[in-house]
């Protein structure tokens, strides 16, 4: 590597991939309550491994962007860390925090839990994806702001590029809506309007930002193509992200008591969604195609391929089929649902996440790539983990079409659970293509440990 | 792209759309504001109300049902079981909780109060009144 600090992201990218074990194995737990449901109940409740699932996901793409910003930043800056102290010292306090959290919803009655924590001082708690204790949740300001403070300051004594200006404003962006959490007002109807502040601004709103600059930084580095070109292309997809996204947001609140012209607002700009997907995958190619160098790391430029193509698919595609209102009216919140969001994550951040490691990984270790045995075995992950998501992703549509059609279009519709009994086929499948993706997980880590011949990184 | 579209046009257009647009966001979301109290249901939120909410959030409930089609797809829509069950059965139905029927799903129990029962049915009342734009399709949720 070039800056010595840099050094700081390997510990992030390695709690990222342990937490990231942890997510899928609670995920195929889930799955299997799915078909089998008393399993490991009362144990394990399907809400706490919901949570734990969730949160582990959430909690490791943090990781994994804080490891990326500290490999990129010192580059793009060309200086070193401001203090690679302070990032050292937020990763123990934020691993102990996220393990002591996910250990709390394990072992302690969730009301238990919220009332050892403050919750009763300001409610926070038991809001999807925001379950995380009020302790829990101050704690996330204090690592961000200290984690901003420390990449601010070396991009402000150093280099200012597109990239990491790009960088910067997604995560400050990430801090500044993650504000909202600590708002929950008693007005359901407000409460749910706020809540999608952190959760829409961040997924299809400021995570893009960071998305772009991770995957130009990385095509920089394996293509060699001019940086320039680079970002303007950056700027290009940006631009559609937050020009679509933010009024997008609208896509959220057809029927939660919002008033309807938000049925416009969101169909119309939402619909417009998968435009910044499209041209990341179009980037993506175009600058493989014209790259002035062959990069040894040639599994890294597969995961940034990969993240254009299912980004789109899964953000983009996945999105798109289920976001104009009168579609929505009848897929809102079913197993359509679970299916994009299933893919959206893993193409966009997962994949993303992968990428930015795949490529500064081996560097860190000290080789400009991994031996062609290590690469092929991760290349075997890779198309694991892409082909199981893509088989989620179908079986859980599949699911989620005839649960509409047997609960919601039908003349005589059916319960919930009759119609949850209905599909379970299709849970069986689902549950099967995520064995297989805890296998491709697997080969994955084990890609970690392969030897054999490799050339030194370059300074 | 040609030469003629530099980097810094790209990056102006990208400050100018978002902060245009997230302005607009703004104004849509003071509309929001200005429209809620016709559409919310808020004239009916009560102390009661307010610590059914509460006993939702603290009991996870969100973690297997939706409520007004956001949550997890587990178990079923509750923003409209007062309307599709009644408040004595889903009073009795809490109290009859887990089944332990062998296979099928479980839910806990999470020994309610009598005073607790109403206040979390108090809620979800509230919730079924909530203008939600005819949704959902049907009682079923």
């Amino acid at each position: 590597m070039q800056y010595k600090s840099q050094a700081v992201a390997m510990p992030y990218f390695i709690a990222a991939i342990g937490l990231f074990v942890g997510q899928i194995i609670f995920g195929l737990i889930m799955g299997m309550q799915y078909v089998v449901g008393d399993f490991l109940f009362p144990e394990i409740p399907f809400n706490v491994a919901r949570m734990v699932h969730t949160n582990l996901l959430i909690v490791w793409l943090l990781f994994g962007f804080m490891g990326a910003a500290y490999y990129m930043i010192p580059e793009e800056a060309e200086t070193e860390l401001y203090s690679p102290k302070l990032a050292l010292a937020m990763f123990w306090i934020f691993l102990v925090a996220g393990a002591a959290t996910i250990l709390g919803y394990l072992l302690v009655p969730y009301a238990t839990l919220a009332e050892m924590t403050g919750n009763d001082i300001l409610a926070t708690m038991g809001r999807e994806f925001l379950e995380q204790p009020l302790i829990t949740k101050i704690g996330i300001v204090i690592v961000a702001l200290a984690f901003l403070f420390n990449i601010t300051m070396t991009t402000l004594k150093g280099r200012k590029t597109a990239i990491s200006m790009v960088l910067l404003l997604g995560l400050w962006g990430l801090a500044i809506f993650f504000l909202f959490s600590f708002y929950n007002p008693v007005n359901l109807v407000r409460d749910k309007f706020y809540w999608w502040w952190v959760v829409h601004l961040w997924v299809e709103g400021v995570w893009e930002l960071i998305l772009g600059a991770l995957l130009a930084f990385v095509l920089i580095k394996v293509t060699g193509v001019d940086r320039e070109v680079i970002e303007k292309w950056l700027y290009v997809i940006i631009t559609l992200a937050l020009v679509t996204g933010i009024i997008g947001t609208g896509h959220h609140y057809y029927w939660i008591g919002a008033p309807e012209y938000w049925q416009w607002w969101g169909s119309i700009f939402s619909a417009l969604e998968p435009l910044p997907f499209f041209a990341m995958t179009v980037f993506a190619f175009n600058m493989v195609n014209r790259r002035r160098r062959e990069h040894p790391n040639r599994a890294a430029v597969l995961w940034a391929l990969g993240t254009g193509v299912m980004a789109f698919l899964g953000a983009g595609v996945w999105g798109f089929l289920h976001t104009l209102a009168p579609v929505n009216y009848y897929t809102h919140g079913s197993q359509i649902t679970a299916a994009h969001g299933h893919m959206a994550f893993y193409g966009a951040y997962v994949m993303v996440v992968l990428t930015i490691i795949s490529y500064a990984m081996p560097i860190l270790r000290g080789r400009a790539a991994n031996s062609n045995k290590s690469q092929v075995l991760e290349m075997w992950a890779f198309w694991l983990m892409t082909i199981a998501m893509v088989f989620i992703t179908l079986f859980l549509t599949a699911a989620g079409i005839l649960q509409v059609w047997l609960q919601r279009v039908s003349d005589s519709p059916m319960s919930f659970m009759a119609a949850q009994d209905q599909v379970t086929l299709f849970y069986w499948m689902r549950e099967w293509a995520g064995v297989m993706f805890f296998v491709g997980l697997v080969v994955y880590v084990i890609s970690f440990f392969v030897k054999g011949e490799t050339q030194p990184a370059k300074a | 792209m040609s030469g003629i579209f530099t980097k810094s046009m790209a990056r102006n257009i990208f400050y100018g759309g978002t902060v245009f647009f997230f302005l607009l966001f703004l104004a849509l979301t003071f509309d929001t504001e200005r429209e809620l109290p016709s559409r919310d249901n808020s004239h009916n939120i009560t102390p009661e109300v307010a610590a059914g909410k509460h006993i939702w959030e603290t009991r996870n409930c969100i973690g297997c049902h939706s409520l007004l089609g956001e949550g997890a797809y587990f178990a079923p829509e509750l923003g409209n079981v007062y309307v599709r069950r009644g408040p004595e059965f889903i009073k009795a139905w809490m109290q009859s909780m887990p089944t332990m029927a062998p296979g099928r799903r479980q839910m806990p129990n999470f020994n309610l109060t009598d005073e607790e029962l109403d206040e979390l049915v108090a809620f979800l009342k509230y919730t079924s009144e909530i203008n939600t734009a005819n949704w959902p399709p049907n009682i079923e949720g």
